[in-house]
């Protein structure tokens, strides 16, 4: 009877150790090289959702645990590998980078383990090798330029120039705007991958006279690459038009003026006004003295979501199905409104056209302008067959 | 390809050139007189650009933040040497590369401390920021005019300085052979430390002429250091002119590579260009070392 009894208090004790322990999550990211900016900027927007929270998810404390990536799929895949066999995590999040993401999900998913990113959307995961624990919360790469494409077909622009540096994120993102752009493509240039002058492709776009140039030039590219078109009085004549991660706030400081003008299409903006957004963009402001990038905002909608979520299920992310279904189903206050997901687990969202503009206090943002298009859905749902 | 459009890029190519010869005189002159590697050379461009933008957004005085930038860039290069590199004059080239690819691990991570991960503004005065017409149909920004100015000018002030001036005689004698130099009484440890510093202030100037058409990041010294060498190596290991020659053939190829040729090959060109001329001259096309 004695021994019973003990077993029974050793079991509650179990039980309630259990309900103790906290949620681990393995956050890869790229916190190192000129790269390092955006990893920064992931952690720090995944952080204040998690503060919104109080710093816990679904009423359990939270145990983070970071690593650096470098940028590269070999580092990263390293970094997953530890954090699933010797820390135990039961979510990875933080991947910045398609090829990076490509080499971490695999092992990550076959250990059982959840992967949810707040950025990397690569489309392989979209389609075939689509994973009913693999969750993308922020985009799915293709989708800012489709929506770009079907704003210059929507304004009845015939003639545009394509320029991209010359990697596999290059071409998909040209690839994506060429999907839904119905004009004519008059020049597509892909140059050298970390090129820093570019006054050579800017003399032939000159030339060749197009309406408007659609570009994806991602942090110091975009920068050179901005800068100097301004100088080559461009600016005026021919308008810029990119996604947002070529126009965001982890570069629009360095490019300033040269910047303002340019055209983006995003899922975010810092001049979005839903009360949600604003409580993001001021707390953001208050905790680390700058303006927050959509990189910023999709991470902290990740958090966001997934506090939802495991409050709905009374924190027991041990239940996997539930935990599943409850990511899938349950409605959270996102800062982008209309914000829900595909039978891919991957987002439907609106996207809109941003201009840069000097805000009030004179630094440059991206400013609202119009919808281009509501609900939009990536293009490869069709491929994917998860069981609903 | 119209006249005007074939000109512009002519011009693209020299002041692409003559940007390269700002990063690559202080790296041979360094590499040849004191035999030292310094890969840390695009830390101190890296330096030079950032120090610029601070001094600039503080003051709003373009051309004197570019000369205060410049004189604490030699600062931080004779420092550096001082302290650090003069200990390895006399080790393997190995140990050099080590310890100088250190110092770009440490220099990044204290412009990150600094500075922060996100690129700093370097704004361009009005006077400097728009275009020029040269000839009818075609317009050219007016900064890259200036660092075509700037470019010649220091190419020109170098020339005067190591072929008609005593100390430039000592730095061409301690390049040359500086064991029989410092046997004929020519103090080389002053030398070199003068030597690196001015290194290190072209290396400065050279990236805070970049900043404004480019971005002003951590590691902005690393790719520009890549084509630097291929600079050195070209024109021959110590020679400012061959630097310089070499420093616009590079230009002018890369940027008409970049044109005329499918990508993948437009990136390659100055590679192809540089295997071509070792094979035909393997000390370079103005070798100092006989």
């Amino acid at each position: 009877m004695k021994k019973v009894a003990l077993m029974f208090a050793a079991s509650l004790l179990a039980a309630s150790a259990h309900a103790e322990e906290p949620i681990k999550i393995g956050f890869i990211s790229t916190f190192s090289g000129p790269q390092g900016v955006l990893g920064r900027e992931l952690l720090e927007g995944f952080k204040l959702g998690l503060e919104s929270s109080g710093g816990k998810l679904g009423g359990r404390a939270v145990e983070l645990i970071q690593a650096d990536d470098q940028g590269k799929p070999d580092a990263g895949r390293q970094a997953a590998d530890k954090l699933v066999e010797r820390d135990g995590v039961q979510i990875v999040t933080g991947i910045n980078f398609s090829n990076v993401m490509l080499a971490v999900a695999k092992p990550v998913l076959d250990a059982g383990v959840f992967v949810y990113s707040i950025n990397a959307g690569p489309s392989q995961y979209a389609g075939q090798l689509c994973n009913p624990n693999y969750f993308n919360v922020s985009f799915q790469n293709d989708t800012p330029s489709e929506a770009m494409g079907i704003y210059l077909t929507q304004k009845g622009v015939k003639r545009v120039y394509l320029m991209a540096p010359n990697y596999p994120a290059g071409k998909d993102f040209l690839a994506g705007f060429k999907r839904t752009f119905k004009g004519d493509v008059i020049g597509e240039v892909y140059t050298a991958f970390g090129q820093l002058d570019y006054a050579a492709e800017i003399a032939q776009l000159r030339a060749a006279k197009p309406d408007a140039v659609f570009f994806f030039y991602p942090g110091g590219m975009g920068i050179n690459f901005v800068k100097q078109y301004s100088q080559a009085g461009l600016k005026a004549e021919i308008p810029l038009y990119g996604p947002p991660f070529s126009l965001d706030q982890t570069v629009l400081p360095a490019m300033g003026d040269a910047a303002v003008g340019a055209f983006a299409s995003t899922f975010w903006s810092e001049s979005f006004d839903n009360p949600a957004s604003k409580k993001f963009v001021t707390d953001f402001e208050a905790a680390y003295n700058r303006i927050p990038s959509p990189s910023a905002a999709q991470a902290y909608d990740g958090a966001r979501l997934l506090d939802a979520a495991l409050t709905s299920i009374g924190g027991k992310i041990e239940d996997k199905d539930a935990f599943r279904k409850a990511l899938q189903t349950v409605s959270f206050d996102s800062v982008r409104p209309g914000f829900r997901l595909n039978t891919n687990h991957h987002p439907i969202q609106d996207f809109y056209l941003t201009q840069i503009e000097n805000d009030d206090r004179g630094r440059p943002i991206m400013a609202l302008r119009e919808v281009i298009v509501k609900q939009h859905p990536d293009s490869f749902v069709e491929k994917c067959k998860l069981p609903l | 390809m119209g006249l005007p459009l074939l000109l512009e890029q002519a011009i693209n190519g020299v002041q692409f050139g003559v940007m390269l010869f700002l990063m690559s005189a202080g790296l041979t002159l360094v590499f040849g007189i004191m035999n030292l590697i310094n890969l840390a050379h695009g830390s101190l461009y890296m330096i030079g650009a950032y120090l610029a933008a601070t001094l600039y957004q503080m003051t709003g005085q373009f051309v004197l933040s570019f000369l205060a930038a410049m004189l604490l860039t030699a600062l931080v290069g004779a420092v550096l040497e001082r302290l650090l590199l003069r200990r390895f004059y006399d080790r393997s080239h190995l140990d050099q590369v080590l310890v100088t690819f250190g110092l770009i691990l440490v220099f990044n991570d204290l412009v990150r401390m600094l500075w922060g991960p996100v690129s700093v503004p370097l704004p361009l005065p009005s006077l400097l920021a728009g275009s020029v017409q040269l000839m009818p149909g075609l317009q050219y920004p007016t900064f890259r005019l200036a660092i075509l100015a700037v470019g010649v000018l220091v190419a020109g002030g170098l020339y005067v300085l190591i072929s008609h001036t005593r100390v430039g005689m000592w730095v061409r004698a301690g390049a040359s052979d500086r064991p029989m130099a410092s046997a004929m009484g020519v103090n080389v440890e002053t030398i070199f430390v003068l030597v690196f510093a001015l290194g290190a202030a072209l290396a400065g100037l050279a990236g805070m002429m970049a900043g404004p058409i480019t971005a002003v990041q951590i590691g902005m010294g690393e790719p520009v250091l890549i084509l630097a060498l291929v600079v050195t190596v070209i024109g021959g290991i110590g020679s400012v002119r061959g630097a310089f020659v070499a420093a616009l053939l590079i230009g002018v190829v890369d940027t008409l590579g970049r044109i005329l040729l499918p990508p993948a090959l437009g990136s390659m060109v100055i590679f192809i260009l540089m295997a071509t001329i070792l094979a035909w001259r393997p000390k370079g096309l103005f070798s100092v070392h006989g």
